[in-house]
Formats: C-alpha cells, sequence, structure tokens
C-alpha cells in the first residue's frame, strides 16, 4: 500500500457516503502502479524462454550473416575445381562444395540474401495488407465485400505457381525476388488487420472520440492504427519465417537466385547427391541454419502474440 | 442453527483453496465452513472476487488452472469429496451434486441440440437406452417450464432467448435428480423481468424436490427471498452467517451492514448520499494480515491491523468476524445539500428536444451485394425533453431501444426520421466546424468501463483529447481544467500519467465521467453508468453523479435497466419498450402511481433487499420473453406479454394520455383513469 494519506488522493474533495469517519482508502480507491503497457508485453516476452532463445537465435545468424565474412574471408564468385567436395578442414572450416566454394561462407552469404528477402517481403506484404485491411474494415459495406472477396480469390491461387512463373520471366534477384514474394503475402496481413479494424471501430473509445467530434484522420491515426499495431507486429515475424521458406523452396527447385548469388535452397538442391556420396558438411549445415532461423522466428512470434494478449487480458 | 454436523446434505468445514499464479499464490478460499440441509437454501453474498464462486467450484473440485483445496472437508451425505479419486468424483459431479453458471450462453454446447444436452447426464449416470434418456429429458424440460418442450428437443442453443436457455441449463443440472444444487449467479446476466421468472422457478423446484441450494450472488435482493439462511463472504472468508432475516434486521458485520447499505432502493430519499464502502477489495496474493475488511472499514483499530477476528457470536446461530461489531443496518444520515429541491422544471424549458424520432438498423443478406431483408426496429418514434439541469431516466429491458436513443441524442447514430434539437437547433443538421463546435454541448458516458477508453492512451492524453479536437485553450489552461476535473471525481493526480489498465473498474467508470465533463457539456448521456460495477463500487459512482448533478446542474439521461439506479438520479422516469416509450412521468409518479401495467409488472419485478417484502411478494406479473424487436407485434406491443390485453391492444396502437401533471401513459387499459380528454400531444404522435 502506498504511503499517500487520504487528502491527497481524494483531492480535497470530501467522501459523500461514508460516515464523516476516514477510512484508509481513498474515495476513489489506490491507483495500481504496474508498468506501461509496453513495458508490461516486454516483460511478459523475456519471461519466456524459448522466446529468448529465438530472439538469441536471430541475432546471432543477423550478426554471423552480415559481419561473419568481414572476418572470415572467402571467395563465392570464382569456382575453383582444385578443391571441390573438400572435407571440413583447417582451411576450410565447413569444407566445400562442387564448385569449390567455401561451405562456411556459401552458407553466410545465403544467410544474407534469406534475412534480405525474408524482411523486405514481409515489410511490403505487412505495409499492403494493413494498409488494404483498414480501408476494407473501416469503410465497409459493398467496398470491403469486393476487396475481401478478391483476397479470397487470391488466396485460392497456388502461390507457389505464380512465384515460380514469374522468377522464370524474369532474372532473380533478391529485390525481384522479394518484391514477387511480398505482393503475393499480403492477403493474410490484410485479413487480419480487417478483422482488428472491424472490431475496433465499434469499441467505445472510439465513438467516445467520435461524439467529442474526431475527423476521421484522428480516428484512424490516434486511435485505429495504434490499437491495431500489435497484431500487425505479430505477424510480421510469421511472414519473414514463411517468406525464408518460400525463396528456399524456389532455390530447391532450381528457380532460385541467378548465380552467383548464393541461397540456402539452392545449395540444399545442389546437395541433394551430395547426401549418396556422404558428403555430410553440404547438407547438414545449412539444413539446420534453414531450420533454425524459421523456427526462432515463429517463437519470437508466439511469444509476441502471448505478450500482447497478456496486456490486453489486464495483468 | 441448520444442523451443522446434524442434518446436513452438504457439510463444508474448514475448506480452504489456493491458486497458483506464475508469481504468486492466490487463497481465494480461506476456512470456510458451513452445512446446507435438505429443501434449504443457502445464500452466499459477497462481492467479486470475494471467492465465492470459487466455493462453489471447490465443491466439486472443478477449478481454474492452478487452483487445488489445501485443506479442510467436503462432506456429501457422509462421503468425504476432499480426497476422492477423480473417477469416483466423476460419479458424483452432475448427478448428486449440480451446478449451474452464470453465462448460459457459453455454458451449453452451441453445436449439439438442447435434447441431447439434457439427456447427457442421465445417459452418463444413469445408463439407461437413448429414447429413455430423451424421455427423461422431455420430463425435465417440462418441469423448468420450458413451452412446448416436445418440439423445442432439437432446437439449438442459439434458437432459443437468454431466459429460456437458462431454463435449459436447469434442467440440464435437473436431470439427475441432484441432491445438491450449486447456482452460481442464476440470473445476472438476465433482465428483471426474466429474472423473476429464473428465480420462482428455483424456488418452486427446491421445495418440491427437496434439494440443498447453495445459491451465490452478489445481489441482496436476490438471496433476501429466496434464502433460509446466508453467509457473507470477504476476501476469502465468511465474515457473518445467520439466518436470513436475522442478518437483514441485525447484522453485526459492518461489510455486511456496507453490502446492504451501498444498495440504492426504490423507496430511497433521493435527498440522502448512499452508504458506500470506499476503496477496493484487497489483493489475496498475499491476504492482509488482522482483519481483511480493515482497510475499508471505518470502524478499524490498531488492533483490526494486526489480529484477525475470530468468527464467533452470542450464539450459535448468528456468526460474524468482527472486533468492533455494529448493531442492525445502517442509519442513512448524509444529505446532499439542495438535492432536496427536485429540479422542477420551468414550463416551456426545453433544453434538448427528440421529436418523434426512429431508428431501424437494417438486417442484410448476401456477401456482396447485402441486400436489405428486414430491419430491428430500435426506436420507433420517441419524443421525450430534457429541462436545463433535469435529469431523464430510461428505463426498459435489455433491446428495448433505450441505448439506440442515447447514441442519437448525442449524434452517434442518426436517426432514419425525426430530429434532436438543442436549445430549439437542430444540431446534428449542422456541418463540419459548426458541427464539431456543437459537439461540445453533448457528451456520453458508457457502460463498459474496459473498452470505452483506448487502452493505449495514459489518462492524461484521454482527458486532453476533447480539448484538442475542440481546440479549446491553451496547453497550460487545458493542464488547469484536467487537474481540477480530477479533483472533481474524485482520482489522485498520480493517476494521469497511468494507462487505463492500470485501474479498477470503478475508478475507470470515474475517468470516463471525467472526460465527459471535460468540454462541460450541457446534456451528459450516461448509458448503463454502474451495471459493470460491483455493488460497493456502484454506490461510489452513484454518489458522485449525483454530487455532480448538483454541483454542476448538468441536464442529463441516465439509461439503466435497473429502475432503482434511474430513481436515485432522475427527475423524471421514461420506461421503454421494445422502441416505444411507454410511460413518461416524475420519478415519484412513475414509481407510486405508475399508469401502464408494463411499468407496474417492472417494479415487481425488481427484487427487495428486504425478506419480509421479498417473500411475500405474490406470483411473477410478467411472463414471457422480449418479442423480436424485427417483427414486433401490432397495436400495443406489450400486448403479447401483458396480463390486461384484449382485443382492441391488437388493432389500435395506443397514444400517450396524461394521467396528471407531465405523467403520459401510452395503455388503452391503464391501471388508473387517465386526467382530462385523451389529446395526444402533436410531438407524441407516431403512428409508424
Amino acid at each position: 500500500m502506498t504511503e499517500l494519506g487520504a487528502e491527497d488522493l481524494v483531492g480535497g474533495v470530501p467522501s459523500l457516503g461514508s460516515p464523516n469517519v476516514p477510512t484508509l482508502a481513498p474515495e476513489g480507491g489506490e491507483v495500481q502502479v504496474l508498468a506501461s503497457g509496453w513495458r508490461l508485453a516486454t516483460r511478459e516476452f523475456l519471461s519466456n524462454r524459448l522466446a529468448v532463445v529465438g530472439l538469441g537465435i536471430l541475432v546471432f545468424f543477423v550478426l554471423a550473416c552480415f559481419l561473419g565474412p568481414l572476418f572470415y574471408h572467402t571467395n563465392q564468385t570464382i569456382s575453383n575445381p582444385l578443391v571441390t567436395d573438400g572435407a571440413p578442414g583447417a582451411t576450410h572450416l565447413l569444407g566445400t562444395d562442387d564448385n569449390g566454394f567455401d561451405e562456411l561462407g556459401r552458407i553466410m552469404a545465403g544467410g544474407q540474401t534469406a534475412l534480405e528477402i525474408g524482411f523486405f517481403a514481409a515489410l511490403m506484404a505487412t505495409v499492403i495488407g494493413t494498409l488494404y485491411g483498414a480501408l476494407a474494415g473501416l469503410v465497409g459495406g459493398i467496398v470491403d465485400g469486393v476487396l475481401m472477396r478478391l483476397v479470397d480469390i487470391l488466396l485460392s491461387i497456388p502461390l507457389l505457381f505464380i512465384v515460380l512463373v514469374l522468377a522464370t520471366r524474369y532474372s532473380a534477384t533478391v529485390l525481384s525476388q522479394s518484391l514477387i514474394i511480398g505482393l503475393f503475402s499480403w492477403l493474410v496481413p490484410s485479413r487480419l488487420v480487417r478483422g482488428e479494424v472491424l472490431t475496433l471501430r465499434v469499441r467505445d473509445f472510439v465513438v467516445a472520440a467520435r461524439i467529442m467530434g474526431s475527423s476521421q484522420r484522428r480516428l484512424i491515426v490516434r486511435h485505429l492504427i495504434p490499437n491495431a499495431l500489435s497484431v500487425v507486429i505479430v505477424n510480421i515475424t510469421f511472414l519473414i519465417a514463411d517468406s525464408i521458406l518460400l525463396i528456399a523452396y524456389l532455390g530447391f527447385l532450381g528457380f532460385g537466385l541467378t548465380f552467383p548469388t548464393a541461397s540456402w535452397g539452392d545449395m540444399l538442391g545442389n546437395a541433394q547427391q551430395a547426401v549418396e556420396s556422404g558428403y555430410w558438411w553440404l547438407v547438414y549445415p545449412v539444413g539446420i541454419c534453414l531450420v533454425l532461423v524459421v523456427m526462432a522466428c515463429n517463437l519470437v512470434g508466439d511469444a509476441l502474440r502471448d505478450a500482447f494478449d497478456v496486456r490486453l487480458r489486464r495483468r | 442453527m441448520t444442523g451443522m454436523g446434524t442434518t446436513g446434505v452438504l457439510e463444508v468445514t474448514n475448506l480452504s483453496t489456493q491458486i497458483r499464479l506464475s508469481r504468486s499464490v492466490v487463497e481465494a478460499v480461506g476456512n470456510v465452513d458451513f452445512a446446507i440441509g435438505a429443501g434449504e437454501t443457502l445464500g452466499l453474498v459477497g462481492e467479486s472476487g470475494c471467492g465465492k464462486s470459487m466455493t462453489g467450484l471447490s465443491l466439486i473440485r472443478l477449478l481454474p488452472n492452478g487452483g487445488h483445496i489445501v485443506g479442510g472437508s467436503i462432506k456429501l451425505r457422509g462421503l468425504e469429496l476432499v480426497d476422492l479419486a477423480e473417477d469416483d468424483l466423476r460419479a458424483v459431479r452432475g448427478n448428486e451434486i449440480a451446478i449451474i453458471f452464470q453465462d448460459s450462453q457459453s455454458s451449453l454446447n452451441p453445436t449439439m441440440p438442447i435434447g441431447r444436452q439434457v439427456a447427457e447426464p442421465v445417459r452418463l449416470h444413469r445408463g439407461v437406452s437413448k429414447s429413455e434418456a430423451r424421455e427423461r429429458a422431455l420430463e425435465v424440460l417440462e418441469l423448468v417450464g420450458l413451452p412446448h418442450p416436445r418440439e423445442r428437443l432439437d432446437d439449438f442453443p442459439h434458437q432459443l432467448s437468454g431466459g429460456l436457455r437458462q431454463r435449459v441449463m436447469i434442467a440440464i443440472a435437473l436431470a439427475c435428480e441432484p441432491k445438491v444444487l450449486v447456482a452460481d449467479e442464476p440470473t445476472t446476466a438476465l433482465d428483471v423481468t426474466i429474472q423473476a421468472q429464473i428465480l420462482a422457478l428455483l424456488d418452486d423446484l427446491e421445495e418440491r424436490l427437496g434439494m440443498a441450494t447453495l445459491l451465490i450472488t452478489h445481489d441482496m435482493g436476490v438471496v433476501a427471498g429466496r434464502t433460509d439462511r446466508i453467509n457473507v463472504m470477504y476476501a476469502g472468508r465468511i465474515v457473518e452467517t445467520a439466518k436470513t432475516e436475522r442478518i437483514f434486521a441485525g447484522m453485526r458485520h459492518p461489510y455486511t451492514q456496507a453490502l446492504l447499505g451501498s444498495i440504492p432502493s426504490l423507496d430511497q430519499d433521493r435527498s440522502k448520499a448512499l452508504y458506500t464502502i470506499p476503496g477496493l477489495p484487497p489483493d489475496l496474493a498475499p491476504p492482509p494480515p488482522g482483519c481483511r475488511f480493515a482497510a475499508r472499514c471505518p470502524r478499524a483499530t490498531e488492533q483490526c491491523q494486526v489480529e484477525e477476528p475470530p468468527l464467533t457470536g452470542e450464539d450459535a446461530d448468528h456468526l460474524f468476524a468482527c472486533w468492533h461489531p455494529v448493531d442492525g443496518p445502517v442509519e442513512r444520515s448524509v444529505t446532499i445539500p439542495h438535492a432536496t429541491a427536485t429540479n422542477g422544471r420551468a414550463e416551456g424549458d426545453r433544453l434538448l428536444q427528440v421529436n418523434g424520432a426512429v431508428r431501424e438498423f437494417p438486417v442484410t443478406a448476401g456477401v456482396i451485394l447485402r441486400r436489405q431483408v428486414d430491419s430491428v426496429k430500435a426506436v420507433s418514434g420517441i419524443s421525450v425533453e430534457v429541462g436545463s439541469g433535469e435529469t431523464l431516466g430510461l428505463v426498459g429491458e435489455s433491446g428495448c431501444g433505450k441505448t439506440t436513443l442515447g447514441k442519437l441524442v448525442v449524434g452517434a447514430e442518426k436517426p432514419d426520421a425525426g430530429t434532436v434539437e438543442l436549445a430549439g437547433k437542430r444540431v446534428f443538421d449542422l456541418r463540419r466546424g459548426a458541427l464539431r463546435r456543437a459537439r461540445r454541448d453533448l457528451q456520453m458516458m458508457f457502460q463498459d468501463p474496459y473498452s470505452s477508453l483506448d487502452p493505449r492512451m495514459r489518462v492524461h492524453a484521454i482527458l486532453r483529447e476533447p480539448l484538442q479536437i475542440q481546440r479549446v485553450g491553451t496547453r497550460r489552461e487545458q493542464d488547469e481544467k484536467i487537474t481540477n476535473v480530477m479533483r472533481e471525481v474524485g482520482l489522485p493526480l498520480t493517476a494521469l500519467e497511468r494507462y487505463p489498465h492500470e485501474f479498477s473498474g470503478g475508478q475507470r467508470q470515474r475517468i470516463g465521467l471525467a472526460r465527459a465533463l471535460m468540454l462541460d457539456p450541457q446534456v451528459i448521456v450516461a448509458d448503463e453508468p454502474v451495471s459493470a460495477l460491483d455493488v460497493s463500487i456502484r454506490s461510489q459512482i452513484l454518489n458522485l453523479m449525483r454530487r455532480l448533478q448538483v454541483e454542476r446542474g448538468t441536464a442529463s439521461i441516465v439509461i439503466s435497466h435497473d429502475l432503482a439506479v434511474v430513481r436515485y438520479l432522475s427527475d423524471r422516469i421514461g420506461v421503454m419498450y421494445l422502441g416505444k416509450l411507454v410511460e413518461l412521468g416524475s420519478s415519484d409518479d412513475v414509481y407510486h402511481h405508475p399508469a401502464h401495467p408494463y411499468t407496474e409488472a417492472l417494479i415487481a419485478a425488481i427484487p427487495v433487499p428486504d425478506p419480509t417484502v421479498e417473500k411475500h411478494k405474490g406470483a411473477v406479473a410478467i411472463r414471457g420473453d422480449l418479442p423480436s424487436p424485427r417483427n414486433p407485434p401490432s397495436g400495443c406491443r406489450f400486448r403479447t406479454r401483458c396480463p390486461r390485453a384484449q382485443e382492441l391492444c391488437a388493432q389500435v396502437e395506443p397514444l400517450l394520455r396524461p394521467f396528471g401533471p407531465g405523467h403520459v401513459a401510452a395503455c388503452h387499459f391503464p391501471l388508473q383513469e387517465p386526467v382530462g380528454t385523451a389529446e395526444p400531444e402533436a410531438a407524441h404522435g407516431s403512428a409508424g
């Protein structure tokens, strides 16, 4: 209990109903001192051990892939037939592949593209999806009906086919791949945001702002977007994971990035024969990296969702 | 005493239940003793969070995650339940002990026909055939008064109204003829008229089946007429126990006294403030030392802070746990200054005028084109006026359109026909800047304290927002205004930097009221301002609203399903039924001399916290449910439930007729003779 006098808390207003005997508790009751919503969510997130592990893995991979090549110089552009399929050793920590590229260096390079594509695609999908969903949810009526049916139709087309077709037509660079994936994965976030906006716009605090005379712009900027943000943030992590997986599928199927850009999917695809030859270093390290990054994204996403939910559930 | 250990069907001794949370342990129930005999009803009363539901759930060991019984004994006809194996306990649940929950919507399986749901426990416990179980289901559904049970057996829960669903719940509980029935807030989610029907049914069934009933509720009115004995619970402990009559007439614990004193009664003197319990119930993780009520008790001394009082008394029949017991009910003494003079409305003073307002919500079909197939007639031609400084109360069952009317007044909804005028101006026909300015004068206070404040804004920003939108004052003036209003609503200034989730329900309601006051409006619409709050907090908010009415002289419209709340706050009362205004008059006229049968039934259905009154109430005055507002009955909309209805009522819609100065009602066969000629005022004409 706080050590404030009843006088401070009531603010000089005599409490009316109770007999004129002061009680220890103030008229309006004490205010519980809790942390802010975001801080509470952070605390909840950090108390989730798996989430911290996931976050650790992600940070490790970002640092390793982007800073690692500065310390571990490798040649990833010119093939070297002299050292093809070399086993791990002192010069090549994880061995070399069938082109003589250093496997560890290639994993780093492939990790860069995977993370870049995952991030760009997720960002683009989120921006498009949020705007689209918010528009549908806010305007409602026929506009909402048409917009959402369009989403339903697009969702029923297998994304992989479209991406395959597009990937064969245009040169596959990091940017083009991100664009293609981003342009086709905003559907789920748009549905999420629309649902959130639909429930938010009938909430009493939005009605209250309307009654005060608030403009539509203020409603969106001050009330709707900040409150829908948690859903969007959670979804970004899942989108990153999905995009990384998708780009790996493409690479595996041979529709990946154009040589010499490295990607994990390409490496796995090329390593198919290596399993039989016993070149384990071409399969397991890169496979484990892919699984770890995707799993870490999902762990972080799950924990974020729980953290935000707890805040909404008020303690 | 009710045979503690002698005749009890259910005997609970020294029961303690804890709930483990991630960081702490909540002592939800501590050392609870009680016994219920066959055919007896024990009331368990207290605020939310006092452990009454946990006590009920402990009986059948269906505690939430982390909850477990840590000590004591529960004996059902000599059988110890506390350490009974899970398999054996399953034979007891739903068979020997049955439970009725508050929320029938979520307690029934939405994908299973009700007949099968009622038959399920019979099949499980009796091992009878499918058709025998179905026969039994039919029997029980008939017993609980479900109309046409044979046709309804294959209905799904969503096809039934709330009252009928609650009857199905009761049928499921009774299907195996339990010895003990736990009714956990069985009527809290229902309208008063339905509540009266359900309570009468429970009463009747108990007598006929000889069950021991544990009635858990927060409503002193509900327990007054229905129980033999009452246990008052506070913060996990039983603080007082006695025969019902005795506890109402001569309670000894200050909490019981305050709980009863804080309920606004129908014949409440409006000039007297309600008794309140300041503050909030304590956190039970861990519970405070000494008497748990000490922090909120006006009689608390040093001793209460350190030493916990035992549950004792002069005789074994009336026990209480208090070092400084009181003697009997509280004398209401605190008078609100100037509140005695009813804010009489000068003739012709029409600050706010609603003329023939109509609002119908379209019901649409189809996914893309959304054809309109029907409409919900929420408000069908209502005309009311509010004078300056006057408070108009609107009462009615849920679905009668009172909230929609309130929203029309503040412009949150647009009327399909009719007008809203403030000081003679049609404010919502204004455009842009002028409309925004006009909105200053019409503000609203909401029902749900959780959804009415933006969870992402600090209180300071929430209160500043109306001033920012309206571009009132400099930053410093705004801050000053915020400080003043915070003082007015009795909140500490430290609250300004906090987020809404850090406040209790009552405190949030204060913030909501403060936000409505920021613009110094001429009219405030308060939609169910206290119905989401606990009894003790409710009276705090009612007192606050009453004080602000007197101090500020703001006109207001108070909307509530609770006639007692409306009567305490209002000068005039309007009674609504299915989108129509059926009676309007001064608060005394409507309560003491109702002209419309619906008003009379509404008054009769309210449980009065006085056992002598409640136990001598006659049969339930009003039967059945509210008809669908999609397709309201022809003529008088109340006729389907009215005891006085005749053929005329189905053919001609009754108009409002005067029954005294300012007292009108719309009924062909009113409870009193109308005065003067039946001259319908133009403004009230609403044949539509």
